[in-house]
C-alpha cells in the first residue's frame, strides 16, 4: 500500500521506509516553534525535564507576536521569560518588537522552513507551512519543551482526506473562501486527526498566499496538517525567501485516502462563517442584513501582502462607514513596509482605517480591537468562538479580506462586487 | 486508580477559548488559570467544582487553540477526569502530556447527565454511573500513550530519555 505525501515526510524523518496510518512514531524535527503565550510554559517544562541546552540553536524559533508590544504588565512579565531564555540559549531565530511579525507569516517569509521539512509549533496554526510542502503541526507547550530538548516529537501517523481542486476561482474569491467553504462542508471535526492533502489541476490557480491561508485553517476542520504539492510557484517562493535545501515528496499513486472530495474552484462564492463556529458558513448571497461595528483585516490567516492589496483595491477612493472601526494589521514588518512603498498604507489611512504594527491582538481577544456586548465584527481571522474577540455577547463573522473591506465601507456584511462595479 | 466525583456536563465542540479565555493567558499559574476556567459558558463551574469531580462532554472537546493552559486550568480546578465522545487532537495530546486523565466513550458521554455521581477506574477504563446504576466501557489507550501515562506525563518520559 502506498503512502500519502504526509506519511512519506514522516517516514523519512522517523528513519523508516514505511509508516501506516495509526502507527505511533518518534520523529526528527527541523524546526520547533513557540510564541509569547506558549513559550513561557514550555520553558518551565524544559527546565523540569532536566534539560539545559536546546537541541539546536538555529532550529528553535521564538516569536513574540500575541500580546506584544507588551499590552500590560502581566504580558510584559511573560515576554521577559522568553527574552531571557532566548539570550541564555543563544537562539538565532528569536523575533521581538521591530523584527517580529505574526509567526506563521514571518517564518516562511524568513525562509526558516522549506518543502520536505518537519516542524512542530506551540500554536495551533503552525499547520500553515503545509503550503510549502512541509509537514507542520500545532502542539502544546510540553511538546514544545520536549522538542527543544530532544529535537523529536511523538506522533500518531495520520490518515488523509484528499481534496481534488479543479477550475479557476472568480474575481474576489481567495484561499480564505476555499477553506471556509471546505470547513462548512466537512465541519469543525471533519478532518479530526487527519491530513488534508490538497491536489489537482486547480492548485496552480492558487497563489502562495492563497495556499498559506488554506493550510492555516486546516486546524479549524480538526486536521493534523494541511499540505500542498510542490510546484513552480512553491519553488519560486522558496528561492526568493530561503537558502535552505528543499526536498520534494509526492503522494504514491496507490496512496490510501479515507475520503476524496472534489472542489470546483470556479463555482465558489465569497463565503462568511457565522458565529460561533467556523463551520457555520453561508455564501455571500445568503448572508442577509448583518450590521457591523468593526472590521479586522490581518492575522496569520490573512495578513499577507495579497490580502493588503485586495483590501486596498476595494478601499481606494472610498471611505469606511462611520460606524465601523476598521483595523488593518500587516502581518510582518516586511509586509508593512511593502504597504508603504506600494502606497497601500496611504489608501488605508485616506479611507479612515487604522493601521497597526504586526500583532495577533484582536484575533484572540487580546487587545487592539476588543468587542463590547452586542457588537459585531467582520474579520479575516480564523475563529469565531464565543467571546473570541471580546465580550461573550459579541459576535465574529469570518470572511476574506475582500469581503471585510467591502463590509467596512457598507457598514454591513457586503459582497465586494456590489462595492466595486 | 479509581476516582469518584460529581459530573459537570457540556455539549459539542467545547473550544479552548471557553475553557480558558485568551484574555487570561498573560499568566501561567495553574490556580490563576483555574479561577477563570469555563467562565464564558458556565459562570458557576469554578464556584461549584470540588476536587475529584468529573467533566463530561460530547464530540470534539478542546477544539481551537493549542494552549496547554486549557487542560492545566481544568486539572487545577480539581477535575479528576474528562470523558468525551472525541477530542480535538492538540487537546488530546496536551492532556496526556500534562497528566490530565481523559477517556473516550460515546455511551458514557450520551448517557451521563449533569450532577450524576460517577466513578472511573483508569486501569480497565470502566465508568460507573452510581446515580443511574449503569456501567460504560471506555476505549483503551494506545500502547504508546500508556508509556507516557506510566511515566506520569511527557516531562518525566523525556527526563528518563535524556538520562539514557
Amino acid at each position: 500500500m502506498g503512502m500519502t505525501m504526509t506519511q512519506k515526510i514522516l517516514a523519512a524523518h522517523a528513519g523508516l521506509n514505511e509508516v501506516k496510518a495509526g502507527q505511533f512514531i518518534e520523529m526528527n524535527l527541523d524546526l520547533v516553534l513557540g510564541n509569547d503565550i506558549t513559550a513561557p510554559v514550555a520553558i518551565k517544562e524544559f527546565k523540569k525535564m532536566g534539560a539545559d541546552k536546546i537541541y539546536h540553536k538555529d532550529k528553535v524559533v521564538i516569536v513574540l507576536d500575541h500580546f506584544v508590544p507588551n499590552k500590560d504588565i502581566k504580558s510584559a512579565q511573560q515576554c521577559k521569560i522568553s527574552r531571557e531564555f532566548a539570550k541564555e540559549q543563544e537562539i538565532t531565530n528569536f523575533f521581538d518588537v521591530g523584527q517580529m511579525g505574526i509567526e506563521h507569516a514571518l517564518i516562511p517569509e524568513k525562509g526558516l522552513i522549506v518543502a520536505g521539512e518537519t516542524c512542530i509549533g506551540a500554536d495551533s496554526h503552525t499547520c500553515t507551512y503545509g503550503a510549502l510542502g512541509a509537514f507542520s503541526t500545532g502542539i502544546g507547550s510540553t511538546d514544545m519543551a520536549a522538542g527543544m530538548a530532544t529535537g523529536q516529537v511523538w506522533l500518531k501517523v495520520p490518515s488523509a482526506i484528499k481534496f481534488n481542486l479543479t477550475g479557476k476561482p472568480n474575481k474576489w474569491i481567495s484561499g480564505k473562501d476555499v477553506i471556509l467553504h471546505i470547513i462548512g462542508k466537512i465541519g469543525v471535526d471533519g478532518a479530526l486527526y487527519k491530513s488534508m492533502e490538497f491536489t489537482g489541476e486547480g492548485v496552480k490557480e492558487l497563489s502562495m498566499d492563497d495556499r498559506f491561508s488554506i493550510a492555516n485553517m486546516a486546524i479549524e476542520a480538526g486536521g493534523k496538517n494541511g499540505i500542498f504539492p510542490v510546484d513552480e510557484k512553491t519553488i519560486e517562493y522558496m528561492k526568493e525567501h530561503s537558502a535552505k535545501n528543499y526536498t520534494i515528496f509526492e503522494a504514491d499513486e496507490d496512496a490510501e485516502y479515507d475520503q476524496v472530495i472534489d472542489i470546483d474552484l470556479s463555482t465558489l462564492k465569497s463565503t462568511v462563517s457565522f458565529p460561533h463556529l467556523p463551520e457555520n458558513t453561508r455564501s455571500i448571497d445568503n448572508v442577509g442584513e448583518i450590521k457591523i461595528h468593526q472590521a479586522v483585516i490581518g492575522s496569520c490567516t490573512n495578513g499577507r501582502i495579497e490580502d493588503m492589496r485586495v483590501a486596498a483595491e476595494i478601499l481606494k477612493g472610498r471611505k469606511v462607514h462611520p460606524d465601523v472601526r476598521t483595523i488593518i494589521i500587516p502581518a510582518t514588518q516586511s509586509i508593512y513596509k511593502q504597504c508603504l512603498t506600494e502606497g497601500l498604507a496611504e489608501i488605508f489611512i485616506d479611507a479612515g482605517a487604522a493601521i497597526s504594527t504586526p500583532t495577533c491582538g484582536p484575533c484572540l481577544g487580546g487587545y487592539m480591537g476588543i468587542l463590547a456586548d452586542g457588537e459585531r465584527s467582520i474579520s479575516t481571522t480564523n475563529r469565531n468562538f464565543v467571546g473570541r474577540m471580546g465580550h461573550t455577547g459579541s459576535e465574529v463573522y469570518l470572511a476574506s479580506p475582500a469581503v471585510a473591506a467591502a463590509s467596512a465601507i457598507a457598514g454591513k456584511i457586503a459582497d465586494p462586487s456590489d462595492i466595486v462595479k | 486508580m479509581i476516582v469518584q466525583g460529581k459530573v459537570f456536563k457540556y455539549g459539542n465542540d467545547i473550544d479552548t477559548d471557553v475553557i480558558i479565555p485568551a484574555r487570561y493567558l498573560n499568566v501561567t499559574d495553574p490556580k490563576d488559570l483555574a479561577s477563570h476556567c469555563m467562565e464564558d459558558i458556565d459562570k458557576n463551574f469554578i464556584n461549584e467544582v470540588k476536587d475529584g469531580d468529573i467533566m463530561v462532554a460530547l464530540k470534539n472537546f478542546g477544539c481551537g487553540s493549542s494552549r496547554e493552559h486549557a487542560p492545566i486550568a481544568i486539572k487545577a480546578a480539581g477535575i479528576s477526569c474528562v470523558i468525551a465522545k472525541s477530542y480535538a487532537r492538540i487537546f488530546y495530546r496536551n492532556a496526556f502530556n500534562i497528566g490530565l486523565p481523559i477517556l473516550e466513550c460515546e455511551e458514557a458521554a450520551d448517557k451521563i447527565q449533569a450532577g450524576d455521581e460517577v466513578t472511573v477506574d483508569f486501569k480497565n477504563g470502566t465508568i460507573k454511573n452510581i446515580t443511574k446504576n449503569e456501567t460504560y466501557q471506555a476505549e483503551p489507550f494506545p500502547e504508546f500513550i500508556e508509556q507516557i501515562i506510566n511515566a506520569d506525563g511527557l516531562v518525566n518520559y523525556v527526563k528518563n530519555k535524556l538520562k539514557k
